[in-house]
């Protein structure tokens, strides 16, 4: 074991960051500084309209007004039913998963009540944890699903076009009842944030002792492959601890963001979170050769993280091509796990999935890394 | 322990289609003070990272302190001092704690780091930043810390360039008093004085090794002679004999004109021919290893295509 990991050498080396980390002003400040700049700046000024959003319809008596209902919503743009026949229960995960934005439920007396002219109702229940899905799609509902009937009334015609009249659209606005953007941006901030500070800084990691000419002191002394990437990249699991904590304060303090679950199962999430990235961070300070190129390289992976994780744009609204390009960013997945555990209450069996995919990529990079890393200078 | 402290056989390496080291073999007996030489580039620095296990050499094969230097070369690492060319310690770290670094690194116990500070008498500037230090402390700190795990080689790569006369001296009776207790070591170098301190030397150029001896026998081995033609017009007698047969340098020292070259007999006619038309007597002296290098040099230069 002592050939590949001593304890002993891998506290030194830590040590030796830590002490590093603490002499180097700018950067220690711009760590602590970024996360409540980004947290003000992004917190108030995002806001947004997207289409084309996955839907799943629970429809036990598939008649001709659910399937005129469906094309109607679907007509509007905003919904596409991803999912066009399920059951309640389904439903339910489906949206607590977050691969549906919306849940349209049809009760099965739906078709008769029309045609006796009684109230119908339908409801609509909504993934308002990100607001900007809910409103425009919510908005045109009324209109668009009686005009649904009235157009499909035809020779029943009387008792149904006052149904139309008498349709009863009820909309559940879930996790986010208000609709307040916040709610959704803040903790995809945290997400933003982490990542921000956490590849970068571990980008310059190895790039750093290139450039000063330390490495050939480093690499001439008995250590191991793993103990240098350990060693590099632990101590910022503390800054991402401090990060964390300004982050979560002023989400509840200054937006009043709620958090309904567990805050131990956010710190599970956060914790492979930050080890996916610190590694991945490593892996670019593997690949560039000076400090500059591993700047452009975490760059580079920023900006469709920013872009197609979720937390600009509401990932289901996104094409096929950009969701899968999505789902290759850890982001991605932590977005869903940390919305999933702050807005909607997520157990650890609801945000298994993103927790595995996060344990994958931090394994992935780790065995990625290593594998980069040269114990000598050819 | 008879077995040599380094025993490498044809290093060859090449960056590209650049051969920076060509067939070099080298062979250090341990207690013995090696002193490798060559001019900037001549694969000095390449040689040593083949030989301390930081370069996998393409062709050739070697131990050093027993081990495989193709095989081994953690163990290399750990019983093997290096220090570098270019200082690299942590400039942002104290030398105290640059020492404990390297003590943790190689599991030292904890009052190494306050011996060794003792020992090089760095105690009192134990809290200055490591880049904070002018070069001559910068050359003490990466000594100390090169040689704080008892290595039982010390490889040191270029370590008084940049160093005054009078640090240089102490750092060359460091190396001796240290030699004088077992410690093999191999200094690079181009410094004259410092190639003359060592107990053999070895003389690298375009990646070839060209010589290796005792001084003596490296001076004996050029086969080169040496008048001084003191006094005259030296300035008009350099012109004149520059280029003559049997002169491969000519050299001003002080008032003096050192004539070098490999044919006695043709170097001897010229001189005394130059002397007379420029009033200067001719003095027949011993011939300089520096002397010898530039010869060395001039002739490998000849040698690339």
């Amino acid at each position: 074991m002592t050939n590949f990991l001593s304890l002993r050498r891998l506290l030194t080396i830590i040590r030796k960051e830590a002490v590093q980390m603490r002499r180097d002003r700018i950067t220690f400040a711009m760590m602590l500084g970024v996360p409540l700049m980004q947290l003000l700046l992004f917190g108030f000024a995002i806001n947004n309209d997207p289409k084309g959003l996955p839907a799943a319809l629970v429809a036990p008596a598939q008649d001709r007004y659910s399937r005129a209902l469906v094309s109607a919503l679907e007509l509007t743009g905003y919904y596409r039913f991803t999912h066009p026949q399920v059951t309640a229960a389904e439903g339910e995960r489906l949206i607590a998963t977050g691969q549906v934005s919306f849940v349209v439920t049809v009760p099965s007396d739906f078709g008769r009540k029309v045609m006796r002219g009684e109230h119908p109702q339908i409801l609509i229940e909504a993934d308002a944890t990100d607001p900007a899905v809910a409103s425009g799609a919510i908005g045109t509902l009324g209109t668009v699903a009686a005009q649904a009937l009235l157009r499909e009334s035809g020779t029943e015609a009387e008792a149904e076009a006052s149904a139309a009249q008498k349709l009863d659209v009820v909309v559940h606005r879930r996790y986010n009842p208000e609709g307040i953007t916040q709610y959704n941006i803040v903790p995809g901030l945290l997400g933003v944030i982490l990542q921000m500070t956490m590849v970068m800084m571990t980008a310059m990691a190895l790039t750093r002792e290139i450039e000063r000419g330390t490495m050939e002191n480093l690499l001439s002394m008995p250590v191991t492959p793993i103990e240098v990437m350990l060693g590099k990249v632990l101590p910022f699991f503390v800054v991402g601890a401090v990060q964390v904590m300004v982050v979560l304060t002023a989400a509840k303090t200054i937006f009043g963001v709620p958090f309904v679950g567990s805050l131990w199962l956010l710190m599970l999430g956060v914790l492979v979170f930050v080890m996916a990235l610190v590694v991945l961070g490593y892996v670019f300070s593997t690949l560039a050769r000076t400090q500059m190129q591993a700047m452009q390289l975490t760059f580079f992976y920023f900006l469709p993280s920013i872009l197609l994780s979720g937390f600009m744009f509401p990932f289901r609204g996104m094409p096929t091509w950009a969701q899968w390009i999505g789902e290759t960013l850890p982001l991605t997945h932590f977005l869903r796990l940390i919305r999933g555990v702050m807005l909607k209450g997520a157990t650890l069996a609801d945000i298994a999935q993103p927790l595995l995919t996060l344990t994958g990529f931090a394994v992935f990079f780790s065995l990625l890394a290593l594998s980069r890393f040269r114990q000598t200078l050819d | 322990m008879t077995s040599p402290a380094i025993a490498v056989t044809e290093l060859t390496k090449r960056f590209g289609s650049r051969t920076v080291v060509d067939r070099v073999s080298i062979t250090v007996q341990p207690g013995e003070i090696v002193g490798f030489l060559g001019p900037n580039g001549s694969g000095k620095t390449t040689t040593i990272r083949m030989m301390c296990g930081l370069l996998t050499p393409d062709a050739g094969s070697g131990r050093v302190l027993g081990h495989d230097i193709l095989r081994n070369q953690s163990a290399i690492k750990r019983e093997v001092g290096y220090m570098t060319q270019r200082f690299s310690f942590y400039e942002d770290l104290t030398i105290a704690e640059n020492l404990s670094f390297v003590a943790g690194v190689y599991g030292l116990p904890a009052d190494a780091v306050s011996e060794t500070l003792e020992d090089l008498g760095l105690t009192s500037r134990r809290a200055q930043l490591a880049g904070s230090l002018s070069g001559g402390w910068k050359q003490r700190l990466a000594l100390a810390a090169c040689i704080m795990h008892r290595p039982k080689l010390l490889m040191l790569d270029e370590p008084t360039a940049g160093v005054d006369p009078k640090a240089r001296r102490e750092f060359w009776d460091e190396i001796h008093a240290r030699a004088a207790t077992g410690l093999t070591v191999l200094v690079s170098t181009h410094y004259m004085d410092e190639a003359e301190r060592c107990h053999r030397i070895n003389y690298i150029s375009y990646g070839k090794l060209i010589s290796q001896g005792t001084v003596a026998e490296v001076i004996a081995a050029a086969g080169l002679v040496t008048v001084i033609l003191r006094g005259g017009r030296t300035a008009e007698a350099q012109e004149r004999l520059t280029g003559q047969p049997g002169v491969d340098q000519v050299a001003h020292w002080g008032s003096d004109l050192h004539v070098i070259g490999r044919d006695g007999p043709a170097l001897r006619r010229a001189a005394t021919a130059v002397a007379i038309a420029t009033g200067a007597r001719v003095i027949e002296a011993e011939t300089s290893l520096e002397d010898v290098f530039i010869q060395l040099m001039g002739a490998s230069t000849d040698n690339m295509p």
